[in-house]
C-alpha cells in the first residue's frame, strides 16, 4: 500500500474503460434471425399461392382446423449458438460490472442457486397430489416462514409473481379486509409523491382513487399532509420505507397510529428492504401488510426484466384474506414421525393471482440464498449495502441534497442532464444509476451501490461520476461512443412503431 | 462487528471472502477496507449510519442458521428430495416439454441472467433483440400486429386481456364472458384483475367439451365486453367453431380474447383468421420444463390497440450512426411515466422466459413446431385409442379431436384410480367422479407403453 492509503491501482476513468463487442454485418448490427432465413412450411391439402419456395406437411387434422403455413427462420444450431452468444456479448450484466440502479438493488447473483433451482426433483407439475410434492411443499412452508421472520409478518403468500403483483395482492387483501368489517364505503389509497409508479397503478388497478401526498422540506412525509388526507375514507397508506431518497421515515410510528386511527391499513413497499435487515422489520414498525422483491433483496437474477417474485405478508387479522393456496403444517405427523405439510384456502381468501403458485424456479433460489446468508450474512448485507452507498456518495463532486440515506442516495446533475451523464457514464465502462426520479430531486442520479462492490470498485465508479461531471454538455451530448450502439434515438421509436420483423418488411 | 457478537457458536466459522469469517459472503470488503471507508464517511461504526428511531428497532434474531455453499446445496437437494419422481401424465394449462440442452446454456449466460431491464438501450442491444424476435415470433403465430415482451402467466394475460377491453370496447356493458370449463384458478385471476372495474364475470355453456355456440348465442348481449374461449381446450379438446365465436363477439362490439400457446397456435387455426382481438396464453410450453406452474403469459392484439397495450414493448429505431437498433418503446403507457393512468401496473415480467422460449422456438424451426403440434395431435389421439381398449376405460370422452390430452371415462371411482396408479409411478388428472385426464406432452413413448400396461392393471 502507498503512503495515501490506496493500493497503487490506477482509477482514474482514462485508465479504465471498457468498450462493448459490437458486429457488424452489411452495415448493420448483428442481423435478425428473419435475415439470416425464413422458412416458409405450407400445413395441409391447402395451395397457399404462393409458389414453390417453402415446404409442405401432411396434417393429421382437416384444413378448416387448421392454419394455411407456418413462416420463421429455420437455422442449425451451431448458427444459434452464435446468434444468441453474439447477443449476449452485447448486454452488460451485473457480471460484466457495477450497476448501482437506485431502487433496483442490483446485486450479485450467486451461481449455486442457479443449481439448485434446476435439480430435477425440482421439475414437478402444480396438480401432483400433495402426499407426492412433500419436498416442494415444505420449501415453500420454510420459505414462508424465513419471510416472516425477516419482516415481522405473521403470515405469507408466496404466489405474486413480481413486486406490483405483490402490491395489487396488498390492495386486493385491504379491500376485502375492509369489505368484511362493512366498510367497503373506503375508496383511497394515499401514495407519497416520490413513491414507485406501481404504488400508484396497483391501487388505481385495484378500483382505488389514488392521494397523492407531497413530502416535507426533509423528504419525507408531511405529517401535516397526512392528516389532512387521512379520512374514513382511507383504505390504506402505501410506503417506502426507507423511501426512495434513502431516507428512513423517523416518524413512522405516529405515521402507523394516524393510519390506524382512521381505521386505514399501513402497506409496506419492500423495495428498499435491503437497507433494514436485522435492524427494523416493517412489522415491528405498525405496517399491516408488506411484499417482498426477492429479485432485489434476495438476489435472484433480474434476467433482463424478470422473472421476479412478490411473497406478500401481512399480520394475522388479514391472514384470512391472502391468497390461496397457502402452505401449512398438518397437526399430526406421519407415521414415521415426520411433519406433513399441506396445501389450505384461507378462510375468507380473495383467490388467485396467478395461474397456479407463482414463480417457483425463483422461490427456489430466493431460499437457498437465505439459508446461505442467515442471521448473520443477511445483516451483513445491509450494513455493507449502507456502508457502500455512504461511502460512494463521499467520494462524488455531485449534491445530494437530502440525508442521512442509507443503501441509496439521489445525487442531483445540477446544470447537466441527468439522462446525458448516464449516456456518458457508459462510456467509463459502468451501468449509469437511475435518472431523473425522484423528481424532489432536480435532474435525480438515484444511485444505490449495493453490497456487492469492493472499496476499489467504488473508487472507480466514483471517478466516472466525477469524470462525467467535469465534461461539457456537447461531449455528454454526443455520448455514449463506446457502447455496442450509438444514443438511440427514442423520438423516431415512438412515431413509427416497428414491433416486429413483419412490420419492418411492410416498411421497405 | 455485530455479526462476531451474535455468532452462533455452537457452529463451526464458515470460511468466507478474504478476512472475514462471517457475514455476507458476496459482499467484498475486508476488514482494511471497512476501517478506511468508515474513516472516509466519519463514521466509528456501520451502526451510526442507520438512522432509525430505538422505538422500532429490531434488536432480535431471524434465527435462520447460515450455510456453507455446499451446506446449502445439500440442504435444498434433501428437502426436495422429499417429491416422489413420477411420469406425469399432467398438463393442463402447465407442460412438461423436453428442453433442448442449447436453450439452458445460452440463456445461462451471466450477461442474460443478470442484466436488468433494458432502461440504456445501447448497452443492452442483445436482449432487445432477444425480446424483439421472441415479438415476430407471437405476430407470426398469431397473425396480429402487436405482441408486448411479456406478462407473468396465462391467467393475468387474460385478466389483461379483460381490463384491455374495458378500456377500448365499444360498448357501454359490463360482461365478460368465459366458458363454464376452465381452469378455476385462471377464471379466479381474472376476477381478481377485474374487482377494480365494473366487470362482471360470467360463464357460458359447453357441449362435449367445446363452445355450446348455441348457449354462447343467448348469452351474448349489448351489454358484453369479452368473449374469452381457448384452443385447444381445459379438456384438450381443439375448438371447430372459431370464426363463430368471433363473429358472434363482433356483432356486438365485444373483444374476442382467445387462450392458445405457441405449440397449438403451430398447427391450429390462425387467431387473426377467426376474428381474435386479443390472444393469450402461456407461452413457456417452449422453453420452461415442469416447474410447478411458472410460466409466461403471451399477450398479443390488434395494431388498433397499440397504444392501451399493457406490458413493455421493444421498437426499432436507430442510432446516431443511423444503424438500426433496438429499444424499450411506447413508454408512456406504462405506470414508471404514467402512474394511476397507466395500462397496467405490471413492471418487472418474465422477460428472461421470453428469451427462452425464443431460443427454444428458433432450434425447432418452423418445420419443428408444427411436427411437435402434429405429434400432440397424433400421439393424444393415439393413448386414448389404447386405453379405450382397456376393460373399464373408454376414451375419449368427448367425440372431438385432441390436442396434447384428453378426459378418459373410468368405471372405478376416478379418485381410486389415481391412487392406484400413483403407487404405480403415475401421475394422471382426476377431473370428474369417473373421469381422468391424460397428457402426452412431454413422455417418451417407451413410457406411455408402460403407462398403458398400469392403467390396465388397476381399471378393471
Amino acid at each position: 500500500m502507498s503512503d495515501d492509503g490506496s493500493d497503487g491501482r490506477d482509477t482514474t476513468p482514462e485508465q479504465s474503460r471498457y468498450d462493448q463487442a459490437r458486429y457488424v454485418e452489411n452495415g448493420e448490427y448483428e442481423p435478425l434471425l428473419s435475415e439470416k432465413d425464413l422458412t416458409r412450411i405450407t400445413i395441409g391439402s391447402e395451395d397457399d399461392g404462393n409458389g414453390d419456395d417453402g415446404e409442405a406437411t401432411d396434417s393429421p387434422l382437416p384444413d378448416d382446423l387448421t392454419r394455411d403455413a407456418l413462416e420463421l427462420p429455420e437455422l442449425s444450431e451451431p448458427e444459434l449458438a452464435r446468434h444468441y452468444t453474439r447477443l449476449s456479448q452485447m448486454i452488460y450484466g451485473i457480471d460484466s460490472g457495477p450497476y448501482p440502479l437506485g431502487s433496483c438493488t442490483m446485486k450479485y447473483n450467486p451461481k449455486f442457486t442457479e443449481d439448485v433451482a434446476a435439480l430435477p426433483s425440482a421439475a414437478v407439475h402444480p396438480d401432483r397430489s400433495e402426499a407426492s410434492v412433500q419436498g416442494t411443499l415444505e420449501l415453500l412452508y420454510r420459505l414462508q416462514d424465513y419471510l416472516g421472520r425477516i419482516g415481522g409478518m405473521d403470515a405469507v403468500t408466496l404466489q405474486p409473481p413480481a413486486g406490483a403483483a405483490g402490491e395489487f395482492v396488498g390492495i386486493r387483501v385491504a379491500a376485502a379486509y375492509h369489505e368484511h368489517n362493512g366498510e367497503g364505503h373506503r375508496d383511497e389509497v394515499i401514495v407519497p409523491e416520490s413513491a414507485h409508479g406501481t404504488n400508484f397503478a396497483s391501487a388505481a388497478l385495484g378500483g382505488y382513487n389514488v392521494v397523492s401526498l407531497p413530502s416535507d422540506d426533509e423528504g419525507r412525509v408531511d405529517l401535516e399532509a397526512l392528516e389532512a388526507a387521512l379520512s374514513e375514507n382511507t383504505a390504506a397508506l402505501m410506503l417506502t420505507n426507507p423511501n426512495t431518497l434513502g431516507l428512513f421515515e423517523r416518524d413512522i410510528a405516529e405515521i402507523a397510529d394516524m393510519v390506524h386511527d382512521v381505521g386505514g391499513l399501513l402497506y409496506y413497499d419492500g423495495a428498499n428492504l435491503n437497507a433494514l435487515l436485522g435492524r427494523a422489520r416493517p412489522g415491528d414498525m405498525g405496517f399491516d401488510v408488506m411484499h417482498y422483491n426477492v429479485h432485489k433483496t434476495f438476489a435472484t437474477p433480474h434476467g433482463g426484466g424478470g422473472p421476479g417474485a412478490g411473497p406478500v405478508g401481512v399480520v394475522e387479522k388479514l391472514a384470512p384474506f391472502l391468497p390461496a393456496p397457502r402452505v401449512r403444517e398438518r397437526s399430526e405427523p406421519s407415521q414415521s414421525g415426520e411433519p406433513v405439510y399441506e396445501r389450505f384456502d384461507p378462510e375468507h381468501t380473495i383467490g388467485k393471482v396467478h395461474g397456479f403458485d407463482g414463480n417457483w424456479l425463483v422461490l427456489i433460489k430466493t431460499f437457498a440464498y437465505i439459508a446461505r446468508l442467515g442471521d448473520d450474512g443477511l445483516a451483513d448485507a445491509s450494513a455493507s449495502a449502507v456502508l457502500n452507498a455512504n461511502y460512494l456518495a463521499e467520494q462524488l463532486d455531485y449534491d445530494i441534497p437530502y440525508g442521512p440515506f442509507h443503501h441509496e442516495f439521489v445525487a442531483s446533475a445540477g446544470e447537466q442532464d441527468a439522462a446525458d451523464v448516464a449516456k456518458r457514464m457508459l462510456d467509463y465502462g459502468v451501468h449509469p444509476p437511475t435518472t431523473k426520479w425522484p423528481e424532489i430531486v432536480p435532474e435525480a442520479l438515484m444511485t444505490e451501490p449495493t453490497e456487492v462492490e469492493s472499496k476499489d470498485t467504488l473508487d472507480r465508479l466514483a471517478a466516472a461520476f466525477n469524470a462525467v461531471a467535469d465534461e461539457d454538455n456537447d461531449t455528454l451530448e454526443a455520448a455514449p461512443e463506446r457502447t455496442t450502439a450509438r444514443r438511440i434515438d427514442q423520438t423516431s421509436a415512438a412515431r413509427n412503431p416497428r414491433l416486429s420483423w413483419q412490420a419492418l418488411s411492410d416498411d421497405s | 462487528m455485530r455479526g462476531i457478537e451474535r455468532r452462533d457458536r455452537s457452529r463451526p466459522p464458515l470460511v468466507m471472502h478474504g478476512s472475514h469469517t462471517t457475514g455476507s459472503p458476496y459482499a467484498p470488503h475486508t476488514a482494511e477496507d471497512r476501517t478506511a471507508m468508515l474513516e472516509a464517511v466519519d463514521a466509528e461504526t456501520v451502526e451510526e449510519l442507520f438512522d432509525i428511531p430505538a422505538a422500532v428497532r429490531f434488536d432480535g434474531q431471524f434465527d435462520i442458521d447460515a450455510r456453507t455453499e455446499r451446506e446449502t446445496r445439500r440442504l435444498v437437494r434433501s428437502v426436495l428430495g422429499q417429491n416422489d419422481d413420477r411420469t406425469e401424465l399432467l398438463g393442463r394449462g402447465h407442460y412438461g416439454y423436453y428442453i433442448p440442452s442449447l436453450v439452458d446454456h445460452l440463456a445461462d449466460r451471466s450477461e442474460f441472467l443478470t442484466s436488468y431491464t433494458q432502461y440504456q438501450p445501447e448497452i443492452s442491444q442483445g436482449f432487445l433483440q432477444a425480446l424483439f424476435e421472441y415479438q415476430s415470433l407471437l405476430v407470426e403465430l398469431t397473425g396480429l400486429e402487436i405482441a408486448n415482451c411479456s406478462i407473468y402467466d396465462a391467467a393475468t394475460a387474460l385478466g389483461e386481456a379483460a381490463t384491455l377491453a374495458d378500456r377500448v370496447r365499444n360498448t357501454s356493458g359490463h360482461r365478460v364472458l368465459v366458458p363454464e370449463r376452465m381452469r378455476e384458478e385462471r377464471k379466479s385471476t381474472l376476477e381478481n384483475y377485474v374487482a377494480g372495474t365494473d366487470l362482471v364475470v360470467e360463464t357460458y355453456p359447453v357441449d362435449d367439451g367445446n363452445v355450446d355456440l348455441a348457449g354462447l348465442e343467448a348469452a351474448v348481449d349489448e351489454d358484453v365486453v369479452m368473449v374469452y374461449a381457448e384452443n385447444p381446450t381445459v379438456r384438450g379438446t381443439i375448438e371447430e367453431q372459431l370464426g363463430a365465436i368471433g363473429d358472434l363477439a363482433a356483432d356486438v362490439g365485444a373483444f374476442f380474447a382467445l387462450g392458445s400457446d405457441p405449440i397449438a397456435l403451430s398447427l391450429l387455426e390462425r387467431p387473426a383468421d377467426v376474428g381474435a382481438d386479443v390472444v393469450v396464453g402461456d407461452a413457456s410450453v417452449l422453453g420452461l420444463p415442469t416447474s410447478y406452474g411458472m410460466g409466461l403469459g403471451l399477450f398479443a392484439t390488434k395494431e388498433d390497440y397499440l397504444r392501451q397495450v399493457p406490458g413493455r414493448l421493444v421498437g426499432v429505431s436507430e442510432d446516431a450512426t443511423d444503424r438500426r437498433a433496438f429499444t424499450l418503446t411506447l413508454q408512456t403507457r406504462e405506470q414508471h411515466i404514467r402512474r394511476e393512468r397507466a395500462t397496467s401496473n405490471i413492471c418487472t415480467n418474465q422477460a428472461w422466459v421470453a428469451l427462452r422460449t425464443a431460443i427454444h422456438a428458433a432450434v425447432l424451426g418452423p418445420s419443428g413446431m408444427v411436427n411437435l403440434a402434429k405429434r400432440a395431435v397424433t400421439r393424444a389421439e393415439a393413448l386414448a385409442e389404447r386405453v379405450d381398449d382397456i376393460v373399464g376405460v373408454q376414451a375419449p370422452v368427448h367425440d372431438r379431436r385432441h390436442f396434447r390430452e384428453f378426459v378418459a371415462h373410468v368405471d372405478q371411482p376416478a379418485s381410486a384410480v389415481a391412487e392406484d396408479l400413483e403407487r404405480l409411478g403415475f401421475a394422471v388428472h382426476v377431473v370428474g367422479d369417473h373421469e381422468i385426464q391424460l397428457c402426452v406432452a412431454g413422455v417418451p413413448d417407451e413410457e406411455l407403453d408402460r403407462f398403458v400396461e398400469a392403467l390396465e392393471e388397476v381399471a378393471r
